[in-house]
């Protein structure tokens, strides 16, 4: 008998554990680091729109108008390069793979009100910001001009 | 005057999950020709490199294939490399070889998994894959992904694998390898396997040469020939020899395979004792401009990967010879005259990857 080697690697796994999970009773644990499915943290994103633009699938869409951050899971690779470009880390990878569904749906996230308001407040500054740098600069403008005709009216 | 009949094999069969047609032409039980068709799952992946920024490529070579994953990101980032005439750190080379030997592993073993599926001991078929389990929870933690691993870059790798968890894989391969031992003794000397493998698909070493074979199936009669010992990434610092058997035909091809798998937990146990500290990326600057072929050995056999850069973000153009490709004409070679029953066992002894060579 050649084989009785694998008879006894059968009996034994006829009669072990088995090597599968009992799911749903058994929740598998995923190790540190395994990419599942992009979550956003809509109390920190700044609608730049650099996930949009970095992702290879196109997967994200940032309205900014909207103030609004999609995705579309079923376009999704996992590939965590959004993630790593997010310049205020409101991006996360979780853990669990992305959930099936029987259509291609869009995830759309509002951005919270908090945020909101922090960004319009924001916007406000730096709009004022420029209000005072453009006003800053037609006054030195004019000054030139002043300096400049009251230079060519003054002969020496 | 025995009558031919066609007999259709695929596009879906049960021993393959993947869509290869082939037109088998019968006389009796015996096959006299058979004519494969291709082109089922063409997605056009070269062709994107005139759409797709150079590095965001990497994300899509590494999806031409679930199963050589790594091993198309690495021809991809090596051959953009070294256009850009970049050095990757010591840590990286080292880093990459580490998960190049587990994914060829998680590939060779998957593919006896299919072997023993074919010629029909589901048994051993569980076994191997429960095993192969162990390999995928290992570059899981390693790199986020179980088949798509999304580490590769071009420069480097996108994280680091810390030494720790590297010394933690060590016990887990030691009792791969025990697991093993024993699916392989039932490979090799199984009276009812063997009957199976022996005399299946003879191929002197001379045809495997002429018809341009690759990989295992190369080795498998005989011919000792393996890109790995180039020396890319960091295999000119590991002892490894060369596996060949001279038995030539699909025990031979087992047997190579069989082995490697063992010589990859060799391998990545020397890597693991010499793998240097330090970064594992390097910075990257400007577009490249040139060209470069990379060769490069993944689980099925060497791959050529061939990139034309014209210094702008885009690449000219990107083409990939895959082994499966190169491995064809012998599989056609092989089923002539082959009984109808060992049409599967001869399909899968070449490994097709079918998605890697229609890209
Ligand atoms: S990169 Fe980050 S902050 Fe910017 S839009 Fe995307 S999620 Fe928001
Ligand atoms: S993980 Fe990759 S594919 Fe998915 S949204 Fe982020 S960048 Fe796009």
């Amino acid at each position: 008998m050649n084989n009785v080697n694998f008879v006894g690697q059968a009996l034994k796994n006829l009669f072990s554990k088995p090597a599968t999970l009992n799911y749903p009773f058994e929740k598998r644990e995923f190790p540190e680091g395994t990419r599942g499915h992009v979550e956003n943290d809509m109390d920190v994103c700044i609608l730049c729109g650099l996930c949009q633009m970095k992702c290879p699938t196109g997967a994200i869409t940032v309205d900014k108008k909207a103030q609004t951050w999609a995705i579309r899971p079923f376009s999704c690779i996992q590939c965590r390069c959004c993630v790593d470009n997010c310049p205020k880390k409101s991006l996360s990878m979780d853990k669990m793979y992305q959930e099936p569904g029987p259509e291609k749906t869009e995830r759309v996230l509002d951005l919270s009100d908090k945020q909101k308001e922090v960004l319009a407040a924001q916007a406000k500054a730096a709009a004022e910001k420029a209000a005072a740098a453009k006003a800053a600069m037609e006054a030195k403008k004019k000054a030139e001009a002043a300096a400049a005709a009251g230079g060519a009216g003054n002969p020496s | 005057m025995s009558s031919r009949s066609v007999i259709p094999f695929g596009p879906q069969h049960p021993v393959l999950p993947e869509p290869i047609h082939l037109d088998l032409v019968l006389e009796d039980e015996r096959v006299v020709e058979a004519v494969p068709s291709i082109g089922f799952v063409h997605r056009g992946l070269e062709s994107l490199v005139s759409k797709k920024d150079f590095k965001e490529m990497v994300y899509v070579a590494e999806r031409i294939c679930g199963i050589c994953s790594f091993g198309h990101g690495f021809g991809y980032c090596d051959a953009v490399e070294h256009i850009m005439d970049i050095h990757v750190t010591e840590r990286t080379d080292y880093l990459r070889t580490i998960l190049f030997e587990l994914s060829r592993m998680h590939s060779h073993i998957l593919w006896m998994g299919l072997m023993a599926d074919a010629f029909g001991f589901e048994n051993l078929f569980m076994d191997t894959w429960r095993i192969r389990e162990k390999v995928l929870d290992m570059l899981e933690a390693a790199t986020g992904g179980r088949v798509i691993f999304s580490i590769l870059d071009v420069g480097g790798l996108r994280r680091d694998v810390p030494d720790d968890m590297l010394k933690s894989f060590l016990p887990v391969l030691d009792d791969i390898e025990k697991e093993l031992a024993i699916d392989i003794k039932t490979f090799l000397n199984d009276s009812a396997v063997k009957s199976r493998l022996c005399g299946v698909g003879i191929l002197t070493p001379e045809q495997v040469e002429t018809l341009g074979c690759c990989g295992p199936f190369l080795r498998g009669s005989g011919v000792k020939r393996d890109s790995r010992k180039l020396g890319y990434a960091a295999y000119d610092d590991i002892d490894f020899e060369i596996i060949t058997s001279n038995d030539c035909d699909t025990y031979g091809r087992t047997f190579v395979r069989a082995y490697e798998i063992l010589q990859s937990i060799k391998i990545i146990r020397q890597a693991i004792s010499k793998v240097p500290s330090g970064e594992v990326m390097v910075p990257v600057k400007g577009f490249p401009q040139g060209e470069h072929m990379t060769r490069l050995e993944q689980p099925r056999g060497e791959a050529c990967y061939y990139v034309k850069a014209n210094g702008t973000r885009f690449l000219e153009r990107m083409r990939v010879r895959t082994p499966t490709f190169a491995n064809i004409p012998a599989l056609t070679e092989t089923l002539q005259g082959c009984d109808m029953a060992d049409v599967p066992i001869l399909i899968v002894a070449i490994d097709p990857c079918i998605s890697c060579t229609e890209r």
